[in-house]
């Protein structure tokens, strides 16, 4: 807790709305304290644009623990900020120093356009997720929840994949904005458990067709996504994506299809 | 049922072909560099095997158009992956790029495959057509007699005294033009340096790799391409410093 | 006065929802898709509900401020959600669930809805368990459990820290199923400014589009609320920054009675305020204290000693002491207060003195660091991000934070307010919880209204209303509601003030914390019912609101919650000075043992106190809807 204090310069990228050019604006911020959150900085520079009659910087944030995957700044080159495995809302500027230059962008990908400043629209996961993110279990048809044993060794690693918090650092750290990651977490999650089985080849092809559909490039392996994950989710996911899919074509393409017919009644 | 969608219409599925026609062509180069380190061995050697492949006649084209398939589909592949990425990135690039953990090869895939690209024209031209060096291509230069049988798998498949075209002669002249060897120098190192993140990559892309090997498979594909590339300096090297003559 | 009708049902308690269930009015399938619902909220009260009315059949619209439904602040729960599985054949049962649930909460919830919430906590782990949520098991691949304040047996079932994100992305994954079906259309960042009332029904809201600004009107043949809780009006709590009251609140001005606002539950772990730039407080899940010993020095004078100087017996375990066979795992209303009596005593910790000790020693002198990493390794990770210290070499620092409010809009048995087709779900409502809420159970209680509650219920109301017969948004119910949104919003541009919104909220949370939190007087109050509408005057004089309404405006969201907040505030004080008792999480210092534990006043407060809005500048209305226990004695509650 300490009272020192230090000023920074943020550079900040600055667009008034969807599809409008931008721009980079520097802020000289006065009265840093380590202990603030990088949010709670940009907080203070809001307050202190709208006490000088300018409009405050748009950017995207809600839980500030971490988890709601909500926050989403590139920072200096680097989704989430400098640190490994947090997100920008657990970034705090006791990692700066006096008189540095932060350079802050919106997470980029043409998947993601940009709403207003760094906040950027990325309705795209929730659409991977709606073609097949999940296990059709209607309420109220679910055994009893012993009835299923799952090895823990499993039960972990899927807990693993399903840490993934959306937030699409993922994609921002890409060189080719593949969004291969979180599919590969969300795939890997339901693959790897009984539950997820019925629906496992479906799920793969679907979700990987609507991560092509959007505008999201492919993976060239070179694991910017894992490193920029505030959660570290594995890339090593990524590789049971590939393997998952490689199945699921050649199994569609060779399994036996019923015939359908019959009567309803 | 939609396996051909699947596979080429896919990002996953395009990665798949890349990566066994990865697989393809990294074997190919591995038995070629095998083949051709022959070449410190008795005249003999080489020569009995060129004129073996030679001799498979429409075999020998199966190979070769197979391999240009393979080669065709693993740029094909590439391209279609490359501008679809380029798309994907948007049109406002980072102010600010910072790299995190990608290998120095991979991130020069595209120049380090256009180049490989150029070689394997100009390595055609040079040593099969004959378009690049013609005094010095095989069939412009004096038949070689073979003085022993050449076996395959303990057949006999070139008998003594054959007359063979003299592929030897023909790489040592090559590799005498400091330029030429150079070049080719070059070339392979950059070969290498694709191989490297290619081979390693192929392992993810065909789901096969695993956190816990990483490393492991890591040190053998760059031990492998290590190897590799002095396989491949070793001829041109040794032509320079006059080894081989 | 408003109809508190609490229709609980007959029969005995153990029956009352099942032979429900089988007495209530139906809706042909053929006819549900021909109602419309609108869920606002996507938390897991609203995921689950949107999910499950569209597999009956439902038309469901979801809205959501968020940019996805996965955002919602549910994520955050740590610990774990219960269920009366006894899978740990530890004795537990439904009944036990309840009681601990209704004694928990200090006898001050509806005993019967208390009931149904233990009944189909069950239904929750197995419907949660057939989604894919990878909860923790043991090595033999049965579910694992932990256990929990305010309960002697171990019934939580959790995900490592993340148990809230696990169970919201299960129904967050059933909500996008339904949306991918057609049955739900979902609009992300949209804010709901208003409810409308059509000839006393709720038909509808209106919804102000956060990207673009435009305001639209939308019509239902029913509206569920499933907004979560308004602790923000704090400032500083647990909650999201975005979490508000908004939809909550223009529902009550609409008609909706609001139950117990001053029921608000202050978490006794969280990490300690370190400035006044400070915008959250973060929660250290209640599940440390399976292991964590909770302490402060003996003598004042040691307070600022490095802890590990003070020896053991200069220490005070002060639960260990006042609470011998709870300890450490009390209940978090008694575990808050007495750390803010030993802080008061002059000997908390760390330079603020606002703080208490959760030592991990003799826990890593027991199972050793790695055992203590793999339970608790990513809540010591958040710990020293936050505060760049090391709790495996030092003992973290906490102190106590709002976390979750019990009161809420007053709901029947159905989950239905007063105004006939709202209805009002998870933390939005009061139901469940009385006066203090139990360490996980506002995970279950959530899902439960979503899954297994109001799909059932909802029913009852929309059997009554003919089919197709919402009304037109041309009504002019519609176009009033607009109006007044599209007023308030040209009000707030036109202060053009010289404060940024932040500096009321600030404000606000200081006075609620200082008059309206962990204890409260009839002095304090007072002062607060004098403090707070100053301030909201002083607010629609002096605010700055920056930039248009025609677009992505954060400083006009936040203006419009903060004003809602400073109204809210003022209510939440005239509930805390009405109910002249102690109980749980409410704690009037005039009403105490010598003991300093709370005294209930169950002759004159056995009741749920509903306000009614009576329009602008007058005092609201206290109805009263009283608790009878058929089925337990009301006892004072002993964690001894």
């Amino acid at each position: 807790m300490s009272t020192k204090t230090f000023s920074v310069t943020i550079r900040v990228w600055r667009q008034s709305a969807a599809g409008r050019p931008g721009r980079f604006v520097d802020y000289p911020v006065a009265g840093v304290s380590p202990d603030m959150s990088f949010l709670e900085m940009l907080d203070v520079v809001n307050d202190g644009l709208t006490l000088k009659g300018e409009e405050p910087i748009a950017f995207a944030h809600d839980c500030r623990e971490g988890i709601c995957g909500t926050c989403s700044l590139t920072i200096d080159g680097k989704p989430h900020g400098p640190h490994e495995g947090v997100a920008t809302c657990q970034t705090y500027m006791r990692s700066y120093k006096e008189g540095d230059l932060i350079v802050v962008e919106p997470f980029r990908a043409r998947a993601f356009p940009v709403q207003k400043d760094l906040v950027t629209d990325r309705s795209a996961f929730d659409k991977i997720q709606q073609a097949g993110g999940f296990i059709t279990a209607r309420t109220g048809s679910a055994p009893d929840a012993n009835s299923v044993p799952i090895a823990k060794g499993v039960a972990d690693l899927a807990m693993d994949a399903a840490q993934c918090i959306g937030c699409g650092a993922c994609v921002a750290a890409c060189k080719n904005s593949s969004a291969m990651l979180f599919v590969a977490a969300k795939v890997s999650h339901l693959g790897l458990l009984p539950q997820g089985q019925p629906e496992r080849d479906r799920r793969v092809l679907s979700m990987v067709r609507t991560m092509d559909s959007l505008g999201f490039g492919g993976c060239t392996n070179q694991y910017e996504c894992s490193a920029a994950c505030p959660k570290l989710i594995s890339h090593d996911f990524i590789a049971r994506l590939n393997r998952d899919y490689a199945k699921a074509v050649f199994r569609t393409a060779f399994e036996p299809v019923a015939a359908g017919g019959g009567g309803e009644g | 049922m939609d396996l051909v969608p699947n596979l080429f219409g896919s990002t996953i599925g395009r990665k798949l072909i890349m990566a066994v026609t990865g697989l393809l062509l990294i074997l190919f180069v591995i038995g070629h560099l095998v083949g051709n380190l022959q070449v410190f061995e008795d005249p003999d050697k080489i020569n009995g095997y060129a004129h073996f492949l030679q001799s498979l006649g429409p075999t020998l084209w199966a190979v070769r158009i197979a391999l240009l398939v393979v080669v065709g589909l693993h740029i094909w592949a590439a391209t279609v992956l490359a501008l679809e990425s380029r798309h994907a990135r948007g049109d406002e690039p980072y102010a600010v790029r910072r790299w995190l953990r990608a290998t120095f090869a991979s991130r020069y895939m595209r120049w380090t495959g256009y180049v490989v690209l150029a070689f394997i024209v100009y390595h055609l031209a040079q040593f099969t057509l004959g378009y690049a060096q013609p005094d010095s291509f095989k069939t412009n230069l004096a038949h070689y007699t073979m003085r022993s049988d050449y076996h395959v798998l303990g057949i006999t498949v070139v008998r003594a005294g054959t007359e063979v075209l003299d592929v030897r002669t023909m790489v040592i002249r090559g590799f005498s033009n400091p330029l030429v060897s150079v070049f080719y120098i070059i070339a392979v190192g950059l070969l290498s340096l694709h191989l490297l993140h290619g081979a390693e990559s192929l392992f993810q892309t065909l789901g096969l790799k695993d956190d816990r090997w990483a490393a492991g498979l890591r040190l053998v594909v760059t031990l492998g391409c290590a190897a590799y590339f002095l396989g491949n300096l070793s001829i041109p090297g040794s032509v320079l410093a006059g080894i081989l003559r | 006065m408003a109809k508190l009708e609490s229709k609980v049902p007959p029969g005995p308690l153990a029956d009352k929802w099942q032979s429900y269930k089988a007495s209530m009015r139906l809706v042909n399938p053929a006819n549900k898709r021909k109602y419309e619902v609108i869920v606002v909220g996507a938390g897991l009260a609203g995921s689950s509900a949107s999910a499950t009315l569209s597999e009956l059949g439902y038309k469901v619209s979801n809205f959501v401020f968020h940019d996805s439904p996965r955002r919602a602040h549910s994520i955050a729960a740590q610990g774990g959600i219960n269920a009366a599985k006894n899978y740990q054949n530890d004795g537990d049962s439904v009944h036990r669930l309840f009681y601990d649930t209704l004694k928990g909460g200090d006898y001050r919830a509806r005993e019967s809805n208390v009931h149904r919430l233990a009944e189909v906590s069950a239904n929750i782990i197995d419907q949660c368990a057939a989604q894919g949520v990878p909860f923790a098991r043991e090595y033999g691949g049965l579910l694992a459990n932990r256990s929990f304040g305010g309960a002697q047996v171990s019934r939580t079932f959790y995900a490592r820290g993340q148990t809230g994100q696990q169970l919201l992305l299960g129904a967050y994954s059933a909500l996008s199923r339904a949306v991918a079906g057609g049955g739900v259309t979902l609009h992300t960042q949209m804010e709901m400014l208003d409810l409308v009332v059509v000839d006393g029904h709720a038909k509808g809201i209106i919804a102000r589009n956060l990207v673009t600004g435009e305001v639209t009107r939308h019509t239902a043949d029913a509206v569920v609320l499933a907004t979560g809780g308004y602790g923000n009006v704090f400032n500083l709590s647990t909650y999201a920054r975005g979490s508000n009251a908004t939809a909550i609140w223009r529902a009550y001005k609409r008609g909706a009675c609001f139950a117990n606002p001053c029921f608000t539950q202050i978490h006794p772990t969280c990490i300690p305020v370190s400035g006044d730039y400070q915008s959250k407080l973060t929660l250290m899940s209640e599940s440390l204290r399976n292991d964590g010993r909770i302490w402060v020095p003996k003598r004042k004078e040691d307070r600022l000693k490095p802890p590990g100087s003070i020896p053991e017996e200069d220490r005070d375990y002060y639960l260990e002491r006042m609470y011998p066979s709870f300890g450490n795992l009390s209940p978090r209303d008694i575990s808050s207060r007495a750390a803010k009596r030993v802080c008061d005593e002059g000997r908390g910790v760390g330079e603020t003195g606002l703080g208490v000790y959760l030592d991990f020693g003799e826990a890593i002198g027991r199972l050793g660091e790695a055992g203590v990493r793999e339970r608790y390794g990513n809540l010591f990770d958040i710990y020293h991000e936050i505060t760049n210290e090391n709790a495996y070499k030092v003992p973290m620092r906490i102190f106590p934070a709002v976390h979750y409010t019990m009161g809420g809009l007053w709901v029947d048995y159905d989950l239905m307010s007063n105004v006939p087709g709202l209805f009002v779900l998870g933390e939005a409502n009061f139901s469940d919880h009385g006066a203090n809420r139990l360490g996980a159970s506002a995970l279950m209680q959530g899902l439960a209204d979503g899954y297994f509650v109001v799909p059932y219920t909802i029913g009852n109301y929309l059997a009554t209303q003919k089919p197709g017969s919402r009304p037109s948004v041309d009504r002019p119910e519609f176009l009033q509601a607009k109006q007044s949104v599209d007023a308030g919003t040209a009000r707030l541009f036109g202060i053009n003030g010289k404060q940024p919104v932040s500096h009321f909220h600030k404000r606000l949370g200081h006075l609620m914390w200082q008059y309206c939190g962990m204890a409260r007087t009839r002095e304090g109050l007072e002062k607060g019912l004098k403090e707070i509408p100053a301030l909201r005057a002083e607010f629609w004089e002096n605010v700055k609101v920056p930039g248009s309404a025609d677009s992505l405006n954060q400083s006009l969201e936040q203006a419009a919650r903060v004003g809602d907040f400073l109204e809210l505030g003022e209510l939440m004080c005239r509930d805390a000075l009405a109910r002249d008792e102690s109980c749980g999480c409410h704690f009037r210092e005039e009403h105490q043992y010598p003991d300093g534990e709370c005294k209930r006043d169950d002759e004159h407060f056995a009741h749920a106190a509903a306000w009614e809005y009576a329009g602008e500048g007058k005092e609201p209305v206290r109805n009263v809807e009283n608790l009878n226990y058929e089925s337990v004695k009301m006892s004072v509650r002993n964690y001894k």
